[in-house]
């Protein structure tokens, strides 16, 4: 008789291998206490506008509950479409160059399926959102992380990337404005990298779905720069400008041969995007701009909010330049990120995210997301205060 | 700097109880100039009182009731609707006055004790004016938002405690 596999071997071993994300260690510890105050939530505070959830239900209404063309509905591909080119002067095709996927995760992990063979490298900028090395690793691809600096305020620049750079080298992910840090690339400081991505005739898979929620300065994508349309992968979605987190909608826009190869993934694996929340997204592009405007003046309002906080209680934090997180250093308190997270959260319910894990040079740095209620925002920064003159020696 | 008053009466508007250190921190402004905004904002009569908006079903042993009344009135030569306006928003049970246009003239908004008392209002006080015409009374049974808030809209946050 054949000797029984343990049930470990079933898996591959490409997922047994994978790292579990720390948030979700981090969740499970967190959700296990009463009456906590949350800063370690990525998403916004609000609902999604109603009169893009009333598009949906009239949408159901309608009876439209079958699925739709495998890249989208026409008619939301003709939005994006649109959006792209009034907000951020790129023209793509709604035909052939644009893909509605299910999330912006899933267009990542799209994306590196379409484009990674095994042993590409795929370049990542720490600290960033969690997903992209585990989705470079489930593609077949090495993912090589640059390590950017405090004192740049976590900003990547072109020598640091022509570094990392290797004949293995395929391409690179940056996420623009940056989670967690809040760091926002301007158009020079873009135009440095996108110089770098010409030359070694890179691929740029740009995710900017905190691209509505600048601050200071204006967006720029790095596919409207010079000669980049053909280097960039651009993914975006609803979740954060539109509060449509839930509705797990996004959409990739780039080269015509690279999104073919895309629909054909998507097509084979997830059929078409939730069909209500397409309807709902159609509504959200035509008339949703009052809204996003109104929750991006209460991030703006709530981010001068948190960055004084923190100068009072004596934590640096430089001013984040978008998307809805601050990033303040808690090394002054002699603790590791991880540390400062779960005493704050056991001594004062405040959860926070410890920047260690959104890569080894969030170490020395906690996450906190400033899209909740400035009544919350209030208490949690008060607590937060006593925490740390606790802790101070 | 319009911007940042439009930001600050939209702020004050939700909740008048802000204090001014928050409202400098939220708008990037020192309390000198938050406080001179604000009384800058009060001269002009942009900002004309600060109150709290108050459920009343939320609060024991109150009773009361609400009544729109439609009005319809013959204007007063030379004043038009004015004059017969002031005399009925100077009663105190009235609380809101407003001219339209349409079907009737006047809305006017009463805050009674009992519906007997707000009948009592209309019939002896209200309909007794020389120049109305007529009136409907509309009785308020229950009030879900008022001056933009949605009352009892609670405030728990459904999302997950942390999220990427
Ligand atoms: C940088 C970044 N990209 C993508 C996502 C996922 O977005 P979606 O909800 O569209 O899948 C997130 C969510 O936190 C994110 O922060």
């Amino acid at each position: 008789m054949t000797l029984k596999r343990s049930p470990h071997s079933y898996l591959s071993e490409t997922v047994a291998n994978l790292k579990p994300s720390g948030i979700r260690r981090f969740f499970d510890l967190a959700s296990q206490m009463e009456n906590v105050i949350s800063l370690g939530v990525g998403e916004p505070d609000f609902v999604t506008p109603w009169n893009v959830i009333e598009a949906s239900y009239h949408s159901l209404e309608q009876g439209h509950t079958a699925y739709t063309a495998n890249a989208g509905l026409p008619e939301l591909r003709e939005e994006i479409s649109t959006y792209l080119r009034t907000q951020f002067h790129i023209s793509y095709s709604s035909q052939d160059q644009l893909i509605v996927t299910v999330g912006a995760s899933q267009g990542i992990d799209l994306a590196l399926r379409a484009i990674v063979n095994p042993g590409d490298e795929v370049i990542i900028v720490g600290p960033t959102f969690v997903a992209y090395e585990s989705a470079v690793l489930l593609a077949g691809g090495i993912p090589v992380t640059i390590q950017t600096c405090p004192e740049d305020q976590f900003k990547l620049t072109p020598v640091q990337l022509e570094k990392a750079i290797t004949s293995k080298t395929k391409a690179v992910i940056l996420c623009n404005p940056n989670n967690p840090t809040g760091t926002f690339l301007n158009k020079k400081e873009l135009t440095a990298i996108a110089e770098v991505i010409k030359q070694h005739d890179l691929l740029i898979l740009s995710d900017e779905i905190y691209a509505e929620l600048t601050y200071d300065e204006p967006y720029t994508s790095v596919a409207s720069l010079e000669g980049m349309k053909e280097h960039t992968l651009l993914i975006s979605g609803f979740s954060k400008a539109f509060a449509m987190t839930g509705w797990r909608l996004g959409y990739a826009a780039g080269p015509t041969d690279i999104i073919q190869a895309m629909i054909k993934i998507h097509q084979y694996t997830m059929m078409c995007a939730p069909t209500m929340a397409q309807y709902a997204a159609v509504e959200a592009l035509k008339n949703g701009e009052n809204s996003v405007r109104e929750m991006k003046i209460s991030y703006k309002q709530r981010r001068h909010f948190i960055v004084q906080a923190f100068d009072n209680m004596g934590l640096e934090c430089p001013m984040p330049g978008g998307a809805f997180y601050a990033f303040p250093s808690i090394r002054s308190t002699g603790f590791t990120s991880e540390e400062f997270a779960e005493a704050l959260l056991m001594e004062e319910q405040v959860a926070v995210v410890p920047g260690s894990v959104f890569g080894q040079n969030g170490e020395g740095f906690i996450r906190c997301s400033y899209a909740t209620s400035l009544k919350r925002l209030n208490e949690a920064t008060k607590r937060m205060k006593r925490f740390v003159e606790k802790h101070a020696n | 700097m319009k911007e940042k008053e439009r930001e600050l009466l939209h702020l004050i508007e939700k909740n008048g109880r802000l204090d001014i250190d928050t409202l400098g921190k939220l708008l990037n402004l020192s309390n000198d100039e938050i406080q001179s905004m604000l009384e800058e904002l009060e001269t002009v009569g942009a900002i004309q009182g600060y109150s709290a908006l108050i459920d009343w079903s939320k609060v024991l042993d109150y009773e009361g009731v609400t009544a729109m009344i439609d009005v319809k009135v013959t204007p007063t030569r030379g004043v038009g609707f004015d004059k017969v306006a002031e005399r009925i928003y100077r009663f105190p049970e009235v609380k809101a006055v407003y001219l339209m246009s349409g079907a009737y003239d006047l809305s006017v908004s009463i805050e009674g004790k009992t519906m007997l008392e707000v009948s009592r209002f209309v019939s002896e006080k209200l309909s007794t004016l020389e120049s109305v015409l007529s009136t409907t009374t509309h009785f308020v049974l229950k009030k879900y938002k008022h001056d933009g808030i949605i009352l009892g809209d609670d405030e728990e946050d459904k999302r997950m405690v942390v999220s990427p």
